[in-house]
């Protein structure tokens, strides 16, 4: 069976089916549910391996590396200082360098919290995690959902626009960064037309689950693996001009 | 940086021969590690960075003077071309490298990843140093350091004798000022920058009255003497490591208690942070302690043994510049704010401060340099000039000696009025002289 994800008591529970059997009786047939149904099952499976083995090879590797060449991370290793430097850096304006620069921190920090929390909490995710893994995470209501879409839209349009307008970002810049800010945000704009019927449904929520696999896989093979290395370099800083100097690094 | 135009620059070596990119290679492998691949490979361009950059902002916010510029278009473009870069584009490395950057680490602090900017840029100039393309004048004095173990290349008996003429000259002034030679068994081996001994060799002699005022047991090695590392600045690590390991030994061999750097910036980053790692002590300590001047000053004060006489505190308004060395990269900016209300009446902070400083444009090793990097040094400088002058203050203390003479550049360059001062002048001028070095008044 397949799971769509939209909930059963909502009046459009039944469009992924309707959209099929109209678009069984027009000639070029389009099996929407095979489509859905590998998506959803081997691709998805494929997906979370890739992303997650992926980001876990990468700090393997990063690990082993480091105990043969970087003695200065273990020889000044500071729990206390490291988390420290990471939580000022999670908490907004709790460091020097996002108070020195409050839209920019506001922006990144709603574009950040969006991409974590709809993609996991989302009811309609909520689910699929259900079906794929047995566990009820706690959900966000569905308004909540729609809000942090537009507020994560609005924050990558004004990231790809401060990229265009500052010139030490601009300068920066390459073609990839807008690429990989594209490719973030598309996932949000696809699922957000598929929730609201907007366009072909189907088309939409086969598109929102296909861009959403490329992001995942992209992760651990690009720069958007700082979703995990952040925790590793920051905390170094930390201890490395904490533990050892006393000086806050935020 | 446009401003201050196009110039030929000298190198170290200058008959501009190919690179050696086998050499250019093994460097960059030898420091392939996962720290630089982590920064190398997540820095997201966002431009946070630039702000943080005194000389970014100095230089009318020139966007390709950010610290992610900066160690994308050095380090980070060797990596991108696994070594294969020619002559020119390491030229181009040199004017980032030096002019544009004094690895005063503020960067680091304001990245929200925290890329070590500093890091990047030292190997991007051990990188350059392989090839010859180095500051002359850096060259110059390190080839010093290898040759006599300090940087002006004085000879012993030249500074035994500076030593002797201090002492001759504070005679008519108090009473039991020595400066001992190589004597063992000391609690403090006193470490000073070869300038002293040149251009300074009244800070020689500050020091012995303050040591005779404390009752101190110390004394000044005729080997390893120099506590600075201009081999660090010229990206000559194996000299800095030599350079470094020359203090340490002979503080074992005399067997001091500690090491004892006098006001200088650099000098204790490289003794206690990096030169460990430049020696090879694998565990990154010295291996001897080593306190800064400051540090000891601070304790004189707090218990007593130096007394200061209320009636000479300084009236004028007064600032602390806090070298980047001392502050950021050496956690002491406390120990200063502690001895100037012993000293001064009316301190004005600057803003930023602690270990938010700006470097005052002099760091880095870009004053030892020579004068024909002043137009940089005073360019990226406004920014403290600036900081100085919202402060209000005549005086500028300071226990570094790059920040003492850009400051005072800095003042004559922006018609500030004001002048730098060495925590030991003012607490020898205002000090209360203890009985035991009181004259004897028949004499």
């Amino acid at each position: 069976m397949y799971v769509c994800p939209i909930r059963s008591d909502s009046p459009k529970n039944n469009v992924l089916q309707q959209g099929n059997a109209y678009l069984s009786m027009t000639t070029t047939e389009i099996n929407w549910n095979s489509i859905y149904e590998f998506l959803t099952g081997p691709a998805l499976w494929f997906t979370f391996i890739f992303f997650i083995g992926g980001l876990l090879i990468r700090m393997a590797l990063l690990f082993h590396l480091s105990r043969k060449k970087d003695r200065v991370i273990y020889n000044h290793f500071n729990m206390d200082w490291g988390l420290r430097s990471i939580f000022h850096w999670l908490v907004p304006f709790a460091s020097a360098s996002m108070r020195q620069q409050p839209i920019f921190s506001i922006a990144a920090f709603s574009f950040h919290l969006s991409l974590v929390a709809v993609p996991l909490f989302l009811s309609a995710h909520i689910l699929l995690w259900e079906e794929a893994l047995g566990v009820t995470l706690w959900s966000i209501p569905d308004g909540l959902s729609d809000a942090l879409t537009l507020i994560f839209i609005a924050a990558a349009l004004f990231l790809i626009i401060r990229r265009r307008i500052r010139p030490e970002v601009r300068i920066l810049t390459s073609a990839w960064d807008y690429t990989l800010l594209v490719i973030t945000m598309l996932p949000f704009i696809t699922g957000f037309l598929a929730y609201h019927q907007w366009g072909p449904y189907e088309v939409m929520l086969i598109l929102h689950i296909v861009l959403s696999q490329i992001l995942l896989i992209l992760i651990p093979v690009t720069k958007l693996a700082h979703m995990v290395l952040f925790f590793f370099t920051r905390a170094f800083i930390g201890f490395e001009m904490g533990g050892r100097r006393g000086a806050r690094s935020w | 940086m446009s401003k201050v135009g196009e110039k030929k620059f000298e190198f170290e070596d200058d008959t501009g021969k190919p690179v050696d990119v086998d050499q250019v290679r093994a460097i960059l492998k030898a420091n392939d590690g996962a720290r630089i691949k982590t920064w190398l490979s997540i820095c997201s361009r966002c431009g946070l960075c630039a702000e943080s950059c005194f000389v970014y902002v100095a230089n009318d916010r020139d966007p390709r003077l950010s610290p992610a510029y900066k160690f994308r278009h050095t380090l980070g473009e060797m990596y991108r071309r696994k070594g294969n870069v020619d002559r020119a584009f390491l030229e181009k490395c040199y004017q980032i490298a030096w002019l544009q950057c004094t690895m005063c680490k503020r960067c680091s602090m304001y990245c929200p990843f925290g890329i070590d900017v500093a890091t990047m840029i030292a190997i991007t100039r051990s990188i350059c140093h392989s090839q010859g393309i180095t500051p002359k004048q850096l060259a110059f004095f390190s080839d010093h350091c290898d040759k006599t173990g300090n940087h002006m290349g004085i000879p012993v008996e030249e500074l035994v004798d500076t030593c002797e003429w201090m002492v001759e000259e504070v005679e008519d002034d108090y009473k039991g000022v020595t400066i001992p030679i190589d004597q063992p068994d000391t609690k403090y081996m006193y470490t000073v920058n070869p300038r002293e001994p040149v251009y300074y060799p009244q800070d020689i002699s500050y020091a012995a009255i303050i040591f005779a005022a404390a009752k101190e047991s110390w004394t000044m090695p005729t080997f390893g003497w120099d506590c600075t590392n201009l081999p660090m600045f010229a990206g000559n690590r194996k000299l800095a490591g030599k350079q470094v390991k020359n203090v340490y030994n002979k503080a074992e061999e005399l067997n001091a208690g500690y090491i004892l750097i006098t006001e200088c910036g650099h000098a204790y980053r490289s003794m206690v942070f990096e030169g460990p790692y430049m020696a090879g002590y694998p565990d990154g300590m010295p291996p001897v302690k080593v306190k800064h001047y400051v540090q000891l000053m601070y304790e004189y004060l707090r218990d007593g043994r130096i007394q200061i006489d209320p009636a000479k505190k300084i009236k004028e308004p007064i600032t602390y510049q806090d070298p980047c060395n001392v502050s950021r990269n050496g956690g002491l900016w406390e120990h200063a704010r502690k001895i100037i209300p012993y000293i001064a009446e009316d301190f004005r902070d600057m803003a930023p401060n602690r270990e938010h400083n700006h470097c005052c444009g002099g760091g880095g090793g870009i004053m030892p340099m020579g004068p024909d990097y002043k137009p940089y040094r005073m360019a990226s400088g406004k920014l403290k000039a600036d900081q100085i002058r919202q402060t209000g203050a005549k005086i500028v203390i300071t226990p570094c000696h790059n920040c003492f003479d850009q400051v005072n550049d800095l003042s004559e360059e922006f018609e500030l009025g004001i002048k730098a001062l060495s925590f030991k002048e003012i607490i020898v001028e205002s000090m209360i002289v203890p009985d035991h070095m009181k004259l004897d008044p028949e004499k």
